[in-house]
């Protein structure tokens, strides 16, 4: 498994090919689109997985953050006459600092504990929203600014097909660095003994604080792009649905694989879409395909092939 | 100076007490074994030794200095290690892994460093598996190095818990039933290992239920029972021990006392 081949070259290979090869399929500029809104979803999954699928430990109020990040390069642009991509900084930075001063009094809770009190800081961040109408335009929602760079305005679905894209190969490649790492270790450790890698010498609580921190970056900054791809926001980018929806990304693709959260937010992004032509049962094929998923892979999608491809070729 | 003291240790859970004003102190390079029935207290005392309980009231000295209530990872970093009787296995990890973790105080471990996988995280990768695949050749493992921590049976996940504290490097390890669901090989296996962990220069503290083998390897054994302490001496002393074959006897019967004196 190392070497040249080892698992987290190959995943990189696989999301470069991935991103660099697509457009050469696409029947129309629609499905840049689609592809965008799936780059810019993975990423905040792939973030999440450092959380979830390596620590273990659960967010459900994970849209907070980004929201968060949507609503950086909604105001700052707009009230504050900021650059949009210095928004997107300030977004991450405002959201590592939340994550990291909330983070702390939170992740000492465990298991169902921890589930309730993520759920609560993400409707406290949706409602502040909402409430905040002067600021973030209420409940309506606000148009975002297109970013510009160097005066060129940046928009539509090709450009961020390719900034998506390349994002969220950098992030692959952070957190598959993070997992061949002391600290990825320490998380992965964690998250099957607390006990054993405390007296392994691992800080628990900080190690699980800055895994945290870096998921809320991850999913601030994925708040940034879909706003300025859009051009539009709604509180419900910070709502309970949407935090449901990362999470089924992370679990659904497969917990601790950086692949599978790009598999699960690809799914959970197309699948609607393709399931349209099925009018009313559209939701309930959702739920009855999540399901079946989950009971015959129940390490996730691509954890679950791996594991029947290596007993196929054994 | 002693390599780890206890002052009058007590814990209570509720109304239960289940360390009782225990006071005994470890040699540096000794075998101290723990015994006593089940339920005397051991892991309690286990617990208390290496900061997952805060004891009740007493002192834990480790080294001469006062580490009472000091947090796991605290006392990991003073060369303290530990296994469990109940395994605290990391399933999800490969064998090799599980040792790895255990290097985690010996590696360089700045997170801008790791996620931007500058040259010398590589570097150091390939040296904490190098050093993991050592002490897994050391417990009898090498071959299972790569396999999944949770394909390994029950003997070899006892060797890797051993393994995984050795990687640390500790100073003294505390050793809660190594042999535990062990065959009679199995345990001789353990037993050896436990003679050159010695020999390597760490302290070592020994709960373990085969009698045989607490008497063959100790330098001195504490008995525990219902959270005090029953005796405390030689292999011999012990054995010899009034109240310890009572209360031997008393709860076991004949054929365990005999155990214990033979
Ligand atoms: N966390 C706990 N909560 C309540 N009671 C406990 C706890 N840990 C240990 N005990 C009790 O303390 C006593 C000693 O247990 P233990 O230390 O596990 O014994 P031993 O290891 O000698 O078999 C038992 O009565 C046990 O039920
Ligand atoms: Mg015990």
């Amino acid at each position: 498994m190392r070497g040249i081949f080892s698992k987290r070259r190959m995943t990189l290979l696989v999301l470069v090919a991935l991103v660099a090869v697509l457009p050469l399929v696409f029947p129309s500029g629609y499905y840049y689109r689609v592809a965008a809104l799936v780059w810019i979803s993975a990423l905040a999954a792939v973030g999440l997985n450092i959380l979830m699928g390596y620590a273990g430990q659960v967010s459900l109020g994970h849209a907070g953050f980004f929201g968060v990040g949507a609503y950086a390069v909604a105001i700052g642009p707009a009230r504050l006459g900021l650059a949009s991509w210095i928004c997107i900084l300030l977004g991450a930075a405002a959201s590592g600092g939340i994550a990291w001063l909330v983070g702390r009094p939170i992740l000492r809770l465990k298991g169902h504990y921890l589930a309730i009190g993520t759920l609560g800081f993400g409707v406290l961040i949706a409602l502040v929203l909402t409430s905040e109408a002067k600021w973030t335009g209420g409940p309506d929602g606000t148009s975002v600014a297109r970013l510009a760079v160097a005066n060129m305005r940046i928009s539509g679905p090709t450009a961020w097909y390719w900034i998506s894209g390349f994002v969220l190969v950098f992030g692959a490649w952070l957190a598959l660095n993070l997992e061949d790492s002391p600290a990825g270790r320490a998380l992965r450790a964690l998250h099957d003994s607390e006990i054993a890698a405390a007296l392994g010498g691992i800080d628990v609580a900080r190690h699980k604080l800055w895994a945290f921190v870096l998921a809320a970056v991850y999913a601030s900054i994925a708040g940034s792009e879909l706003a300025l791809f859009d051009g539009f926001i709604t509180p419900d980018t910070a709502g309970f649905l949407h935090s449901i929806e990362l999470v089924a990304m992370v679990v659904l693709g497969g917990m601790g694989s950086v692949l599978g959260s790009v598999v699960g937010a690809a799914l959970l992004t197309t699948l609607p879409q393709l399931l349209t032509v099925f009018v009313e049962y559209e939701q309930a094929l959702l739920g009855l395909i999540i399901m079946l998923a989950m009971i015959f892979l129940r390490l996730g999608i691509v954890p679950g092939v791996q594991r029947m491809l290596a007993r196929s070729a054994s | 100076m002693s390599a780890l003291a206890a002052e009058n240790v007590a814990i209570a859970f509720g109304g239960i007490v289940a360390v009782d004003g225990v006071s005994f102190s470890v040699e540096p390079g000794n075998i101290f074994s723990i015994i006593g029935p089940n339920g005397a207290g051991k892991t309690t005392l286990f617990n208390i030794m290496s900061g997952i309980y805060r004891p009740g009231s007493g002192r834990i000295l480790l080294a001469g200095e006062d580490v009472t209530g000091l947090e796991p990872h605290r006392l990991a970093a003073k060369g303290l290690a530990r296994t469990f009787q109940n395994l605290q296995i990391f399933f999800r990890m490969s064998v090799v892994e599980n040792v790895m973790v255990g290097r985690h105080l010996r590696e360089a471990r700045d997170l801008m460093k790791a996620l931007f996988r500058f040259p010398s995280v590589g570097h150091q990768n390939r040296a904490t598996r190098e050093k993991a695949r050592e002490l897994l050749a050391f417990v009898g493992l090498a071959d299972r190095a790569d396999d999944a921590a949770g394909s390994l049976p029950y003997g070899g996940l006892r060797r890797l818990e051993i393994a995984r504290a050795l990687a640390l490097e500790p100073r003294l390890l505390l050793l809660d039933e190594p042999a535990a669901g062990c065959n009679p090989v199995e345990t001789e296996a353990v037993e050896g290992l436990v003679r050159e962990i010695v020999r390597s220069g760490i302290t070592v503290v020994l709960v373990e239920h085969d009698m045989r083998f607490v008497m063959r390897v100790s330098d001195r054994i504490l008995v525990l029972d219902g959270g005090k302490k029953l005796a405390e001496g030689t292999a011999d002393e012990v054995r010899r021990n009034p109240q310890v074959i009572a209360a031997y006897l008393g709860r076991y019967g004949s054929k365990e006392a005999a155990r214990a004196r033979s």
